[in-house]
């Protein structure tokens, strides 16, 4: 068994409720303007598969942006948002792994159903919500509380 | 037009994911630790962005076309079945593996950290094993009930 690495974080409630604000109008002007959901998932196989989503175009800007946003940070601020992991090579490849699948199968993930899909109160993404933060807990509570504990 | 737009929608997406911790594994990990290390910020970054998506969404949801489109893209499907669940459930346990969801990791791409690269990679992967796991079985249904008929 390889050591549980834990990285302490603070709490930091203003930030992540601006970023949490920022997250919904996003979701709000995409809407608005092309109509569509934002979800992380469905944008990228979508742009895997073009064949089946041959609107690449809008598909692509919105990624590219989204990969900006670190960046648009690192410049007003100076600094590149943290991104501490404490997990390995391995393991975020079969995290990894399992999320696209998930993702795949249960047709959304955090951004859309989380997001998107409560914001709309539909039941559907209420269940997978509520299915997924009970797993992610599950998870998280036997890596470092009986495998690693 | 669109695509600038567009290009927008992702980047005040990727600035809000960036400032408000979800592209940090070890911040997402906590949040889901209540038993150990617990770090609640991501209650609000969830809290914020459903509530401004909702509010956002009963003005947009009002018009009868998005701006720049023909009609809203929503999702009809009312079922929740177990492949919703079962789905969002093995999403969870990648979530809890990696501490990276798809909306998370997107952005943080632009970090340039290698993880973020080898967490997507395996989500691709993810994302085309589903796929055509999916295409299998929907091929032998298809042919089963040919026979059947």
């Amino acid at each position: 068994m390889p050591e549980l690495i834990v990285i302490e974080t603070i709490f930091t409630p203003w930030a992540s409720l601006a970023g949490g604000v920022l997250i919904g109008l996003a979701a709000v002007l995409l809407m608005l303007t092309l109509g569509r959901i934002m979800g992380a998932t469905g944008l990228l196989a979508g742009i895997l598969t073009p064949s089946a989503h041959p609107d690449t175009g809008w598909r692509l800007a919105l990624l590219a942006g989204m990969i900006s946003g670190p960046l648009a940070v690192l410049a007003v601020t100076g600094q590149m948002p943290a991104v501490d992991v404490p997990v390995s090579v391995p393991m975020l490849l079969v995290g990894g792994l399992l999320v696209g699948i998930g993702a795949t199968y249960g047709s959304g993930c955090t951004s859309g159903h989380g997001v998107c899909g409560m914001a709309r109160l539909s039941p559907r993404s209420i269940a997978a919500t509520a299915a997924f933060m009970l797993t992610t807990g599950l998870t998280v509570f036997v890596i470092r509380h009986v495998l690693g504990g | 037009m669109r695509l600038v737009s567009t290009y927008l929608a992702g980047l005040i997406f990727g600035v809000g994911i960036a400032i408000s911790g979800m592209a940090n594994p070890a911040k997402v990990l906590n949040f889901f630790d209540v038993a150990g290390t617990w770090d609640p910020s991501l209650a609000f970054v969830m809290g914020g962005a459903v509530v401004v998506a909702f509010i956002g969404y009963r003005f947009v949801l009002c018009r009868p076309a998005p701006i720049m489109d023909a009609r809203f893209h929503l999702p009809d499907n009312p079922r929740i079945d177990a492949r919703l669940l079962g789905g969002s459930a093995l999403f969870g346990v990648g979530w809890g593996i990696a501490g990276f969801c798809p909306g998370g990791a997107l952005p943080a791409l632009g970090t340039g950290r290698i993880e973020v690269f080898a967490f997507v990679a395996a989500l691709i992967a993810g994302i085309f094993a589903a796929k055509g796991l999916m295409a299998l079985t929907h091929a032998r249904t298809a042919r089963l009930l040919r026979r059947e008929s």
